[in-house]
């Protein structure tokens, strides 16, 4: 017979996780459609009665999101115009009926190649802040998401939360997602940019791109190409197949590989556009 | 003990916090509204609302619903229908019905934040809902629309006519009411009382033996378990198929189970039982067989034969043959020729496969799913080796079929174990079961050449196509004998040869799929004549309408057609083409990587079986206390013929649909009406309720001694006949053979003729027909499609019910928009809704439909079919317009993102 927690505060969750093996429920939106019609037979810890993982705040070191936000929450929050890419791969989460019960945190812990949320996340430099009744750590994203299904925490963490450092709250961002379909539909491809504009040019740039290789990633060498390029149409002139080269699509139902390859350079062109237009129309709004 | 409030009210539920909120609903509560239709947030039917947003019921835990506030689709209601409910009600929002709860409730929420909200937000907030039925285009309108209907009274659809006055109206399904409040009972809806579940071990592999080993041990260490059934316990012939001669698919496989998927064993035991098996642990031993996934292998000389009888693996060939074509060809100064692959296409009805069994007495009852209670009844007896009259088949409602619930699934496999234990049986499939185990569509490899004469008209045409059919015959024989009558479009083809083959493999089994595979064939022949015209240099249209069937033109089988109305529907699309023309004219003026395209396609569809006996009988008495009571078997699987069949026989009979007490299909109390096949229902039940509804009033008239065309009506328990001439007391009437005062049945069955060796005769009584324009933009750097419209005018001679046509159309543009753009089921890959694309609300266009009304001499009131008509032009249609915009025609369907710009840089290169 399998066991079932959940617990109320942070410290009895640790004190649980720290003893035996577990599967971690928040959400539920991975956790069923993983069962499928299987009995259960794992431990099972719902960290759901965890209040205060739930929400976002300003600290004075970043935004944090709690470890138990929803989608729907971030799309909600009043959040500087750098989170729009995440507002927009939230949007594209499942549908209104898995943002308001899936969460930030499991999407990066289910560490699916195709998670809407991982691109938008890396462009915001975002930490994962794990804790254990050890103490407490924090990863950048890339060293968190290790691989297909795989990712850093240990048997005894939680994911408590995901930081976004002050740094990265400036600029302007957007999200852009390829799928087969409107809705409901894991993407083929998607990618997130984040750009930072002075005097008509870039100052500063982030660019991911996911379903391209196992993790999603950033494009460093094409974030270093637009630095200094003029905030307009032309930006994605800067874009050479050499700043993807260092993708490794796969071939499933979703689309061939040398398709991912080639749509990964056209949803980084429409992610950057965006981000630039998301820019002209903050202004326009000022 | 949970404590949750559901509907306003305090529930407590002893259950695993573990639960899902939906199996608590619906087996804890007795909740069945909300449905489950994936059990992983793929589909939304179980769409609840907590504390009032959203979510998907099978994904919330029980234990994280505790203190919160649930609101079903039970809850929506407050004695009469929301505003939302009876909108619709009145836009025919709901066909089926199955999605329909997941749908109000998720449009409940939008509509409390936003009351009248514009067609993107309604998009948006419906998104997470999967339909198969509607193509979404009346519930957008519903949404839209709900405000209206606050004020119930100011709005007042049409919810009957007066007598003889009951055809060519939009009157509201006449089972609406249940489909729009939860309160309609599908498969897996009941649950008998002390019923066992079922549990089906299925073969993971292709091809594979098996041996199964100590069963006495699984149940004595599984407490709970009642029993283990295999092939040796079934009592019949362990043989069923959908057409008699060709049964060959084991109820359980017998030691070898050649495709993946198959039904090889069932656990019987206590619902919690059963709940906490793992499959896994079904003490088996598989041996895996090389097995064959592709006809062309399956064909290849030495292939093994997965069915020992029939050579090549080739369950049948059907051929049509008329003048001599490749000498046609040869001397045709226009030739084009061409393949297309289609994929494996699945139903996914969002109703999974479900129902219960018992015995009554001696008698098994099967109350389940289905598109025909006579083949289930006729199948499942075989199976348990039971007289035909010792099963009783009752129909549940189905969540949609589109052709897939016409073959059995769990009837023969529930039977037995009711049959066996003497306890009620209960199987729900999951949607992966469901996917693995049923019909599919049947993937078609096809070639064609079609060649014309300078003047444009055509000369000759050769098709040949292999549909990959499964190791079972389920409904191969029929695709592979309609696709041959068909494959030539309704054109004038005086010299034509086409072969059609179904070529097992170990592939799943193909069977039927809304339009027997005419549509892969249409795609074939369609997107052929788009490149003939180019070639010719002319108009696309009307190139179509210079070729297009006529009034006593014959057909390549050599039929002799009357009411053809396919002139008149290219026609009606005329205006409508020229105007797209211009439009995509326009835009492609200026330069950039969005191209607009434009492409038509027609369809025509005989209805009914080919060339094959195919009867319906209606039944229609005047009880003793003045009611008219319609024995109407044709089930209603969504379409409407609950509705449509009840409008012809109140306008045959000349009385109001008021006075109407309709019998749904039940073996026991419904004569038989056939199945829910082959757009045949409207047409061949319809006719048989006409007669029927003929007969019966000239009984009365007879009785009443007044003369051919009095009126007659139902004043309580008086007939009145002739306007008061005569009134007769029905209380005082003696009971007929049937228990009535009056009553008539009557069957009719298409004057269809057997085809001849060459495909010569008359495979069908009545054609319908129809054309599509397709309206789309390709963004040529990513292969993605855009649809922007579609325009449909089809012919269904009369339309019985104008709202219930549109509905038929919309749906099957969906369909069509599927196969054409997303839809590809690959076995062990795509066995769920999220790896297999359906079209989301998002994915449908607006249609614009025009209903064309050429009468057909034979159907009821002039109606033709329709059904599966409307699904066939929609892809065909796509890929032309896509070839319009980029130049290039995709050939392997569906047209994904990766297939269209690959063709797109293959043209560059």
């Amino acid at each position: 017979m399998s066991r079932y927690e959940r617990p109320r505060t942070l410290d009895d969750a640790l004190q649980l996780i720290g003893e035996g093996s577990w599967r971690v429920l928040s959400g539920g939106t991975d956790f069923y459609p993983a069962q499928g019609a299987r009995p259960i037979r794992d431990n099972v810890i719902d960290i759901s009665a965890l209040d205060g993982l739930r929400g976002i705040s300003q600290t004075p070191g970043g935004v944090r999101i709690g470890g138990c936000t929803t989608w729907t929450q971030i799309l909600r929050a009043d959040l500087p115009l750098a989170f729009d890419g995440l507002k927009q791969a939230a949007r594209e989460v499942g549908s209104v009926q898995i943002q308001n019960a899936g969460t930030v945190a499991g999407n990066l812990c289910n560490a699916s190649p195709a998670a809407d949320g991982v691109p938008p996340l890396l462009t915001l430099d975002a930490l994962v802040e794990l804790a254990s009744a050890d103490g407490v750590r924090s990863l950048p994203l890339q060293q968190f998401i290790l691989g297909n299904r795989r990712t850093a925490r240990r048997a005894d963490e939680l994911v408590t939360a995901i930081d976004i450092p002050a740094r990265a709250l400036a600029g302007t961002s957007a999200f852009a997602k390829l799928g087969a379909r409107r809705y409901l539909v894991i993407s083929i491809a998607m990618a997130a940019a984040r750009l930072l504009v002075e005097d008509g040019k870039i100052v500063s740039a982030a660019v991911a791109i996911g379903a391209c290789s196992e993790v999603a990633q950033r494009l460093p060498q094409l974030e270093q190409k637009l630095i200094g390029a003029a905030a307009g149409a032309s930006l994605v002139e800067r874009l050479s197949p050499e700043h993807f080269a260092g993708l490794s699509p796969i071939g499933d139902v979703r689309g061939s590989a040398a398709y991912r390859q080639a749509a990964a350079r056209e949803i980084v062109a429409s992610a950057l556009l965006a981000a630039l237009g998301a820019r002209s129309k903050g202004r326009a709004a000022a | 003990m949970t404590s949750f409030s559901v509907n306003g009210g305090t529930v407590n539920v002893d259950a695993s916090p573990l639960a899902r909120l939906s199996n608590v609903l619906r087996d804890e509560l007795g909740l069945t509204g909300t449905k489950v239709g994936c059990d992983a947030g793929d589909c939304g039917a179980c769409t609840v609302l907590l504390d009032g947003e959203p979510v998907c019921a099978c994904l919330a835990p029980l234990a994280q619903v505790a203190g919160r506030q649930v609101t079903t689709v039970e809850g929506l209601a407050n004695g009469k229908l929301s505003a939302l409910q009876a909108s619709f009600l009145a836009h025919g929002a709901a066909q089926c019905g199955i999605c329909t709860p997941g749908m109000l409730v998720a449009a409940t929420a939008l509509l409390a934040q936003t009351p009248h909200p514009d067609e993107q937000q309604t998009l948006d907030a419906l998104g997470g809902v999967l339909c198969r039925c509607t193509g979404y285009r009346k519930i957008v309108e519903a949404v839209v629309d709900a405000w209206r209907f606050e004020d119930a009274a100011a709005v007042k659809p049409r919810a009957d006519s007066n007598a003889g006055d009951a055809i060519g109206h939009s009157i509201l399904r006449l089972d609406g009411v249940e489909k729009v409040t939860g309160v309609d009972r599908f498969g897996a809806d009941l649950t008998p009382e002390n019923a066992l579940s079922v549990l089906v071990i299925r073969s993971p592999h292709w091809h594979a033996g098996f041996e199964i080993g100590d069963t006495q041990t699984f149940l004595a260490d599984h407490p709970g378990l009642a029993a283990v059934f295999t092939a040796r316990d079934i009592p019949g012939r362990n043989r069923f198929g959908v057409l008699p001669a060709y049964a060959d698919q084991p109820a359980l496989a017998d030691g070898v189970a050649k495709f993946r998927g198959e039904a090889v064993a069932l656990i019987a035991g206590e619902p919690e039982a059963i709940a906490a098996l793992d499959p896994a642990d079904f003490p088996i031993k598989w041996t895996q067989l090389p097995h064959m996934l592709e006809p062309a292998e399956a064909r290849s000389k030495d292939a093994p034969l997965i069915q020992p009888d029939r050579a090549g693996n080739i369950l049948i060939e059907g051929r049509v043959e008329r003048g001599d074509a490749e000498a046609a060809i040869a001397k045709a100064p226009y030739v084009v020729t061409g393949e297309i692959r289609t994929a494996y296409v699945e139903h996914a009805y969002i109703e999974p496969e479900a129902g219960s069994a018992w015995m009554a007495g001696d008698t098994l009852v099967v109350s389940a799913c289905t598109q025909s209670a006579a083949i289930d009844r006729d199948d499942t007896a075989a199976v348990l080796g039971l007289p035909l009259e010792r099963v009783r088949i009752v129909p549940t409602s189905a969540g949609g079929g589109f052709g897939s619930k016409l073959d059995v699934s769990v009837q023969p496999l529930i039977g037995l174990v009711a049959l066996k234990t003497g306890r009620p049986a209960r199987l729900v499939y999951s949607r992966q079961e469901s996917m693995a185990s049923t019909t599919k569509r049947h993937p078609a490899t096809m070639r064609a050449t079609i060649a014309a004469n300078a003047d444009g008209r055509i000369a000759g045409m050769v098709f040949d196509g292999d549909f990959n059919t499964g190791p079972y015959s389920s409904w191969g024989p029929t695709v592979a004998n309609r696709v041959p009558v068909h494959a030539s479009g309704p054109y004038v083809t005086p010299n034509y040869h086409a072969v059609g083959r179904a070529v097992h493999t170990n592939g799943p089994v193909s069977g039927a799929f809304r339009g027997f595979g005419v549509p892969q064939a249409t795609i074939m022949q369609e997107t052929l004549y788009d490149e003939l015209a180019t070639k010719l240099g002319l108009d696309r249209l009307k190139f179509r309408q210079m070729n297009a069937l006529r009034d006593g033109d014959r057909t390549c089988t050599g039929q002799q057609l009357e009411g053809v109305g396919i002139e008149a529907c290219l026609d009606a699309l005329q205006p409508h083409w020229m105007r797209a023309l211009a439009d995509a004219k326009a835009f492609n003026a200026k330069s950039g990587r969005i191209r607009r395209g434009v492409g038509i396609a027609s369809c025509w569809y005989g209805c009914g079986n080919t060339g094959l006996p195919n009867p319906s009988t209606i039944r229609i008495g005047i009880s003793h206390d003045g009611a008219v009571v319609l024995h109407q078997g044709a089930i209603d699987i969504g379409q409407g013929s609950n509705t449509v069949i009840a409008q012809i026989a109140a306008e045959a009979l000349g009385l109001s649909l008021q006075k109407f007490r309709l019998v749904g299909a039940d073996t026991a109390l419904t004569p038989d009406a056939g199945k829910t096949s082959a757009s045949r229902q409207t047409y061949v039940t319809g006719k048989a309720a006409e007669k029927a509804a003929r007969a019966l009033r000239a009984a009365i008239l007879r009785a009443a001694n007044v003369e051919e065309g009095a009126e007659i009506a139902l004043d309580g328990a008086t007939l009145v006949v002739g306007g008061g001439a005569r009134r007769i007391d029905l209380a005082a009437m003696p009971a007929d053979r049937f228990g009535y005062a009056f009553s008539a049945q009557e069957s009719y069955d298409p004057p269809a003729t057997k085809l001849d060796a060459k495909g010569q005769g008359n495979p069908y009584a009545v054609y319908g027909y129809g054309a599509q324009i397709a309206e789309l933009e390709v963004d040529t750097a990513l292969g993605t499609v855009k649809l922007i419209k579609i325009t449909a005018a089809h012919d269904v001679g009369r339309a019985i019910n104008p709202l219930l046509v549109e509905g038929q159309v919309e749906g099957g543009i969906a369909q069509g928009i599927g196969l054409a753009l997303m839809e590809e089921y690959v076995p062990g890959r795509t066995e769920n809704l999220h790896d297999y694309l359906i079209p989301t609300i998002g994915d449908v266009p607006p249609i614009e439909t025009i209903i064309v009304e050429v009468a057909d001499p034979e159907g009821p009131f002039g109606a033709k079919g329709l059904g599966e008509h409307v699904l066939i032009p929609t892809a065909p249609a796509i890929l032309n317009a896509i070839r319009h915009a980029t130049g290039v025609l995709v050939t392997q369907l569906p047209a994904t993102p990766d297939r269209v710009l690959a063709a797109i840089r293959g043209k560059e290169q």
